[in-house]
């Protein structure tokens, strides 16, 4: 996704002049091309964050459409009273692209895992915050949020995560993606994990299993009517994501269901969430290996959504 | 406008303030009294903003980093027919116009939304920034408390602004040399900023920011080689005998007595203004 979101964003530039990227000292083998292109867009301000943020939003109150990019820990929690002031407060056109969502950075240790920034991000008056969950949904988000002037966060994972959606897919940003249909469970992912759903889903349906699967890589602002009418149609709704579980996608649905008649669902029994429950990892290993220890994974859903059914 | 014209209104701003501060029981009142002088001496004799090109892009900039302040910058503003006089009626209340700490939405004479310490510099030198990719040729100023300097993100504009040798950027710090709980150079080694904004290559002049000949001198209308910090040695609650460089100040608002007290005082002293310039 990483690479979706430089190219997008560079074919974005080629027609608009406002386009600036500021960098904390990241992004190897990612802006070279764009740094060569607009030698005076791009900007490595170096490992400071909170200049990097307050920049941003000099630039944005000066006509400027700023891209700021660097891994999440760094740009969301080292900088967030800038974002908070700076960005949100004055309501700025500039964009946050972070990398490494969730446990993308697994083996790298809980300093650089994210699992906090939504939690952070949804909170904050004027942010919109979006979560692709693969390359297409990825350059439907930096298009779409390009579109608006509002402050955007833009979650991302890494690199390599397979096109869960066909290339031709057009979505819509603020609208949850239905990828499939099924009966009695839905599985509501955001990120990163929609791989993950793809995969159980995947399973259960070779074992004569048939579960919903939607991706909802927006979490702000939330598809409210995607949802209820998911608690009118499935029994279980979980969700699942690389996050901790204050704050995050779990929180977003509940919010949403919560303020509705609970009475008034037809369907819904209960909402399952599959999220970190609030710790830090201090098990060392790739996301995958991370995600088992927490049991996010797939085994971990398949095995529970077969007893869950039966 | 000359310099005695400005000190009549910084006489009249500092009434105002008092009748604000009042009003409102409110905070900082100390450092509006010790920056108002070079806000004054900005809006009215240096910087190209005025109620013509308020919206003009390419108008010059101000940011009052030292968001707490705010009063000195909104009476300046309303002095300069930027703000309208009623507002300052409303500051700091229920019902209210004028925040505490500075919403730039509340007029366009506002630059920046200012109030936590440490944010001012970097979003000037982003303005800076933009006018230089641009090519636009205005000034940016930003001033910052000497307090404010403790912060870690002050610094990291430092060196942003110091390696873009962003010249069209002007730095002030209001030196009052008392800060939130104690003297500045009491709590850190305050006085070696200047040899740090020095290291980074920025053009460091200490003046006295009272003075208005002082100010006309080092400004030098903007023509600078490399980036420049004026420090601008100032007295918190100046202009008010029982105020003057008094940490209390910081905190406390006038009660009516001292208000009228105040008041007296820079009554006293437009006289003597009015009497020194007629001979």
């Amino acid at each position: 996704v990483r690479t979706t979101f430089i190219n997008t964003l560079t074919d974005l530039a080629k027609n608009d002049e406002r386009i600036i990227i500021l960098t904390g000292d990241l992004g190897f083998s990612v802006f070279e091309n764009f740094k060569n292109e607009f030698p005076d867009r791009y900007i490595n301000v170096g490992i400071s964050e909170q200049n990097m943020v307050g920049l941003a939003s000099g630039m944005a109150l000066r006509g400027k459409k700023v891209y700021v990019y660097s891994i999440i820990p760094f740009i969301i929690m080292r900088a967030f009273e800038q974002i908070r002031i700076d960005i949100c407060y004055q309501d700025v056109d500039v964009k946050l692209v972070g990398v490494g969502g969730g446990l993308a950075y697994g083996p790298a240790g809980a300093t650089h895992h994210a699992i906090v920034d939504l939690a952070l991000m949804r909170s904050l008056p004027n942010m919109n915050v979006i979560s692709p969950g693969d390359p297409i949904e990825a350059k439907s988000a930096v298009i779409q949020s390009y579109n608006t002037d509002k402050p955007t966060y833009i979650r991302l994972s890494r690199n390599g995560e397979p096109c869960i959606h066909d290339e031709k897919e057009k979505l819509v940003i603020n609208n949850i993606k239905k990828i499939v249909e099924g009966n009695k469970v839905l599985i509501l992912t955001t990120g990163n994990m929609l791989e993950e759903g793809k995969k159980i889903h995947e399973k259960l349906f070779k074992n004569n299993i048939l579960i919903g699967l939607y991706s909802v890589h927006t979490l702000k602002p939330i598809d409210k009517k995607t949802i209820i009418e998911a608690a009118n149609k499935y029994d279980f709704i979980i969700t699942l994501e690389e996050h901790n579980i204050i704050g995050g996608l779990f929180s977003s649905v509940s919010e949403v269901l919560m303020k509705q008649n609970i009475n008034s669902f037809k369907k819904l029994k209960k909402v399952i969430p599959y999220a970190i429950n609030d710790e830090f990892s201090h098990n060392v290993g790739s996301q995958n290996f991370i995600r088992k220890s927490y049991g996010i994974d797939e085994n971990q859903l398949v095995k529970d959504i077969k007893s869950l059914v039966n | 406008l000359n310099f005695k014209e400005l000190k009549l209104i910084s006489i009249e701003a500092r009434k105002k303030i008092i009748d604000m501060k009042y009003n409102s029981k409110s905070s900082h009142i100390g450092s509006a009294f010790s920056v108002l002088d070079i806000l004054i001496f900005l809006f009215f004799n240096k910087l190209n903003i005025n109620s013509e090109n308020i919206n003009d892009e390419e108008r010059d900039r101000l940011i009052l980093s030292k968001g707490h302040a705010s009063a000195a910058l909104y009476v300046t503003l309303a002095k300069k027919g930027l703000l309208s006089e009623k507002k300052l009626d409303k500051f700091y209340c229920d019902n209210g116009e004028l925040p505490g700490h500075i919403d730039h939405t509340v007029s366009n004479g506002l630059d920046a939304s200012t109030g936590s310490l440490g944010h001012g510099l970097s979003i000037g030198a982003g303005m800076a920034m933009a006018s230089y990719l641009d090519k636009i040729d205005n000034n940016i100023v930003v001033i910052l408390g000497d307090g404010e300097v403790n912060e870690g993100s002050i610094w990291e504009s430092a060196m942003f602004i110091s390696r873009f040798k962003l010249s069209n950027l002007l730095i002030i710090i209001d030196s009052n040399k008392l800060q939130g709980y104690d003297r500045a150079n009491k709590i850190l080694k305050h006085r070696k900023m200047i040899n740090m904004w020095k290291a980074l290559d920025f053009d460091v002049e200490e003046i006295n920011g009272h003075s208005f000949v002082e100010m006309e001198e080092a400004i030098n209308n903007f023509s600078y080689k490399t980036p420049k910090v004026i420090i601008a040695n100032t007295v918190k609650g100046k202009g008010i005998s029982f105020m003057e460089d008094k940490l209390e100040w910081h905190y406390k608002s006038p009660n009516k007595n001292e208000s009228i007290v105040a008041k007296n005082e820079l009554e006293k002293e437009k006289k003597e203004l009015i009497e020194e310039g007629g001979k």
